[in-house]
């Protein structure tokens, strides 16, 4: 994948975002940007603050200072033109167990105004593509944890955003699920030349995907670049020990801390 | 902007899930019913010979604006249920004016309380309530609805600004319990002491039950125009209030 720093080419740019709560800072001045048709993971431990970029990059929440541009869009002040942008697939499930499948997909449609000729052929064949189309009238309820990640991440393809952002994406999933679920990703991502944002701790996972990495620790990114480029600055075997290498191997509390502690613990993973 | 499909998708969800959970369906009657009979043919001989006539004929008004009150309250705050949930977070990130969503939701809960006031209805006609005439049934579901869609307002207000189901228990005893007893579902509203009389005329509520008590046995006691005025006002209040904090909810 190109790195072009042009900036038509971008599909996220990111300049100083920061997420402040009364006493923590959950995202501190993090600048990145992701180019398009890359497929770019946003690695750290429990609370560094993954989750919240991701829902201040999709209008969730706002931010407390920086710019963010979505596909040229500003999801703060340009919300309904990014939010066509973006698909995403949360780190829980948000379908609507009581409704069937196919009327999940149908609800989303009307979301997102597909015109319903266009709209039954989509959901047809992403239905198809996760292999959930025999069962498409049962309700979500009654769908494996396997099922539900798929039907979501048809879902999140079904108004073809330009950008798919996975919130750990294969969470709580058997291997065989996992691996038909990256398989897609990766498919969609070179067919399709979607620009994939993605959250994993399987650093196994990132390392076979991703073509760019972003470490973020404290609310700070603390390194980056391509997996190899990552494990052979920190002079290990893998991008998992390139990623205690560089985060340090305490587990992290996710509760509010001092900025001192939190520059502290900063500077001492920055080798 | 307006967007009729997406508010009538989001009314079609709640009309899919309402017809689904028949075990939610009959649990919501439990209490209306419980109240009914138990009051209906418990105070009956006492109310008549206090000169009021027949009790039951009096009381189902009462208990319909009951179980919508109810229904309507709780299908506000299952925006809560929905933010634990998740669900919420693919409206929300959809590229549609939360207003919309608001209003589908809203118009949506307000129809499934409706139906359980007709259910109510239905069952008190078995056993013994009678209506004043068949002309006066499409005033009555007007009332029904302006109930409806006033309390799932203001459900979804209380529940844009409540993170979890933690309140819920607060909301019941302190806001719609009060509401009911204090809106002269179960008694008539003359000669009330001064105190009483004052908290029911401010109750929006008083007005639904006596537009509703109108419609199907024919005493106004608040006055068809007044009770219409008040809960129309009411209601659109509490809608642009509920879109509003709606609006602002941060996940």
């Amino acid at each position: 994948m190109s790195n072009s720093s042009n900036n038509y080419s971008l599909a996220i740019e990111v300049k100083g975002l920061t997420k402040k709560y009364k006493d923590l800072i959950a995202v501190d001045e993090v600048s990145f940007s992701v180019a398009r048709g890359e497929v770019f993971a946003f690695l750290g431990p429990n609370g560094a603050g993954k989750t919240t970029t991701i829902k201040m990059l999709t209008t969730l929440i706002k931010p407390t200072a920086g710019t963010i541009r979505l596909n040229g869009f500003d999801p703060v002040r340009e919300k309904d033109a990014a939010r066509r942008s973006f698909g995403i697939v949360f780190q829980d499930p948000s379908l609507d167990f009581e409704l069937t499948a196919s009327e999940n997909m149908v609800f989303h449609a009307v979301l997102y105004n597909l015109p319903k000729a266009i709209r039954e052929e989509r959901i047809e064949k992403l239905l198809k593509l996760v292999q959930l189309w025999e069962r498409r009238n049962e309700l979500v309820k009654n769908y494996s944890g396997g099922m539900k990640r798929r039907l979501e991440i048809a879902r999140g393809l079904l108004h073809h955003p330009q950008i798919l952002f996975l919130d750990e994406p294969t969470l709580g999933l058997d291997p065989q699920t996992r691996f038909q679920v990256w398989e897609h990703i990766k498919d969609l991502n070179k067919n399709e030349s979607i620009t994939v944002f993605l959250t994993t701790h399987i650093m196994e996972e990132a390392e076979r995907v991703a073509n760019r990495v972003a470490i973020i620790d404290y609310g700070k990114i603390i390194d980056r670049g391509r997996p190899a480029e990552l494990i052979s600055r920190t002079g290990t075997a893998s991008l998992e020990e390139a990623f205690l290498a560089l985060t340090g191997k305490t587990i992290r509390e996710e509760a509010a801390e001092s900025s001192h502690q939190v520059l502290r613990k900063y500077f001492r993973g920055r080798w | 902007m307006v967007k009729l499909n997406v508010i009538y998708i989001l009314w079609l969800r709640q009309m899919k899930r309402y017809f689904r959970s028949r075990t939610r369906i009959i649990g919501a009657l439990g209490q209306p019913l419980l109240f009914l009979f138990a009051l209906g043919f418990g105070f009956g001989p006492v109310f008549e010979r206090a000169g009021e006539g027949n009790y039951l004929q009096f009381l189902v008004p009462g208990i319909i604006a009951m179980s919508i009150l109810f229904t309507s309250m709780f299908n506000g705050i299952e925006i809560i249920w929905d933010r634990q949930f998740g669900f919420l977070k693919e409206t929300l990130v959809a590229p549609v004016s939360r207003v919309n969503i608001m209003l589908g939701r809203t118009i949506g809960g307000a129809t499934v309380s409706v139906f359980q006031g007709i259910i109510i209805l239905i069952i008190s006609f078995l056993i013994g309530f009678r209506l004043l005439s068949l002309i006066c049934l499409p005033i009555a579901l007007a009332f029904m609805f302006l109930i409806a869609l006033l309390f799932t307002a203001l459900g979804t207000a209380i529940a844009s600004v409540l993170e979890d189901m933690h309140g819920f228990q607060l909301i019941m005893n302190f806001l719609v319990m009060p509401l009911f007893f204090l809106s002269g579902a179960l008694f008539p509203l003359q000669d009330l002491p001064g105190t009483v009389s004052i908290i029911v005329r401010i109750n929006p509520l008083s007005y639904g039950v006596d537009g509703l008590r109108g419609a199907l046995s024919g005493i106004y006691h608040l006055g068809a125009f007044t009770n219409l005025a008040v809960l129309g006002i009411s209601c659109f209040i509490l809608v642009i209030i509920g879109a509003f904090l709606f609006s602002r909810i941060e996940v």
